[in-house]
């Protein structure tokens, strides 16, 4: 189980992936409807907006922002919670487990493998977004552009290992469940998907500079709307790929320690 | 006939209950979700309305209200319609449901009456406190004729919301992998937090005709402000029944589909 043979059978977990997003697609296109929240949040503040700009806000402003929610809410999600909290609970992990590489790369790839099929739905979004908005909907500076990709990796992959971290609770607890639904809501709240940090009342927003979860979302936004200077911009990096290593060490040590916890029966 | 369901209702609540009275733990944490739950739901309700008065002719208490109606219809819809339509899904997904239809009782009304989490009704009493909150913030009562329209709302409410979850789970027949259908519906189910006319365009007729959002919630709280005209409850009434009769031909027409993946 080195990091060599993982890495070697990587590409090959993700040509599976790819192929099973691709045979599952009814399930992803529930899974992109179940994703409308930031076009009813749209039409919600621009009714807001109407009178008067909120903050820097204009009603223009809000279209480009959730329209770069909803394609960042695409390219980075992650379901592994549900599927380990599954497979934990039916005894199937052992099936995983028996095989020559950590459960956590084949999980990772399967999560991956729907990207391209998230793209074919995040592409013409962001294209509808630049035909209403203009230029505003994407990076205006060439380091703009590096500096999402960096970003969005990095909100992927805190929601890949907050999921891995929640899933593995269900190894200690009879179904952790409940507890994802109470993360769901945390991310709803302050994670930008809902309205913009920055609109938040002084000592909410304080808050949400510090938990995990504007990474996820918030920063690749605004990021990809401009709205950030080039220092500023490189500081929220920074702290998010800090929160990325930290989430990293916290899931795989959970991991470890819960599957010496781990008995299935049968098979 | 009607007796014998009646009968069979009573004893399928009771095993429910019963199977819920051996957590009483439950009630005081389904308690503290519901309040965690509500508090989350005010947040973007403080913001909206951080620095204004009123949006779309809605002030701080009258949106409040509708709030209290969607804490309150979702205790209803956790509590007594998703537990047990979540076991169809379930059912479908094993090939199980074959177990159910063979039973001498219709297939709808056994599969939508197995499972309660009573519990859950601590969610009503969350409702209950916001409607209180948000008529002394306004300064004033309800209207005594209003509240009694509430409750006939209320009701048709529910059987909106028990269509709407038929239809979602007949989707379940036709799609492969469904595990998040729930999520779905409570992504769709989320809007009606919000009062209705903000909603402009293409939305204000998905919510008002195609997903009759409007009807769930923000009827009920204008029913308490006493500004809901008869013509518009009648409408409701009638247009839940339509649905629920919609609902009733496709679900129907979903069983006729349903081939057993078991066997």
């Amino acid at each position: 189980m080195s990091l060599r043979t993982a890495v070697r059978a990587f590409p090959t977990l993700l040509r599976v992936g790819v192929s099973e997003a691709l045979a599952y697609r009814a399930e992803l296109i529930v899974w992109v409807l179940s994703t409308t929240m930031p076009l009813i949040m749209m039409a919600l503040w621009t009714a807001v907006a109407r009178e008067a700009p909120i903050g820097r806000y204009g009603a223009p402003d809000f279209v480009g922002y959730f329209l770069a929610t909803f394609v960042v809410r695409q390219l980075t999600g992650a379901w592994a919670a549900w599927q380990i909290n599954f497979e934990v609970r039916q005894g199937t992990l052992a099936m995983r487990l028996l095989r020559p590489i950590s459960p956590l790369w084949s999980y990772a790839a399967e999560n991956l493998g729907a990207f391209p099929m998230r793209l074919l739905i995040a592409v013409p979004v962001t294209l509808l977004s630049l035909s209403i908005v203009g230029g505003q909907a994407v990076p205006q500076h060439w380091w703009g552009w590096p500096m999402l990709l960096v970003a969005i990796l990095g909100g992927w992959l805190i929601t890949f290992l907050a999921n891995v971290a929640i899933g593995t609770m269900a190894l200690f607890m009879e179904s952790s469940q409940k507890l994802m639904d109470v993360w769901l809501v945390l991310f709803f709240v302050f994670s930008g998907y809902m309205y913009p940090v920055e609109l938040f009342p002084p000592l909410l927003r304080s808050i949400a500079d510090w938990l995990p979860f504007r990474n996820q979302i918030g920063l690749p936004v605004e990021l990809m709307t401009n709205k950030h200077g080039l220092q500023e911009a490189l500081l929220m990096l920074g702290r998010q790929w800090l929160w990325v290593l930290v989430m990293g060490v916290f899931a795989i040590t959970l991991w470890r320690r819960g599957l010496r916890r781990f008995a299935a029966f049968g098979g | 006939m009607l007796s014998r369901y009646l009968r069979l209702l009573g004893v399928q609540l009771r095993a429910s209950s019963l199977l819920a009275m051996q957590y009483r733990g439950d009630f005081l944490l389904e308690g503290l979700i519901s309040l965690f739950w509500t508090g989350t739901a005010l947040a973007p309700l403080f913001v909206v309305y951080g620095d204004r008065g009123s949006i779309a002719g809605w002030s701080f208490g009258e949106a409040l209200l509708v709030v209290g109606w969607f804490t309150l219809l979702q205790g209803v819809l956790e509590g007594a319609i998703t537990p047990s339509l979540n076991g169809v899904v379930e059912h479908i997904r094993k090939g199980t449901l074959d177990f159910v239809l063979l039973k001498p009782a219709d297939a709808q009304f056994l599969v939508s009456t197995t499972r309660f989490l009573p519990w859950r009704a601590t969610n009503v009493l969350t409702g209950i406190g916001i409607f209180i909150y948000a008529f002394h913030l306004l300064g004033r009562g309800p209207s005594i004729p209003g509240l009694f329209a509430a409750l006939v709302l209320l009701a048709t409410s529910t059987l909106l919301l028990y269509s709407l979850w038929i239809l979602t789970v007949s989707a379940a027949f036709f799609v492969v992998r469904v595990d998040n259908l729930t999520y779905f519906f409570q992504s769709i189910f989320d809007a009606a937090r919000w009062p209705a006319p903000i909603f402009k365009g293409a939305l204000a007729f998905v919510f008002t005709f195609i997903i009759p959002l409007a009807l769930m919630t923000t009827f009920p709280a204008e029913a308490m402000l006493g500004r809901l005209p008869l013509k518009s409850l009648v409408a409701a009434v009638v247009g839940s029944c339509v649905f629920a009769f919609v609902s009733r031909r496709v679900w129907l027409r979903s069983i006729g589909h349903y081939t057993s993946a078991s066997s």
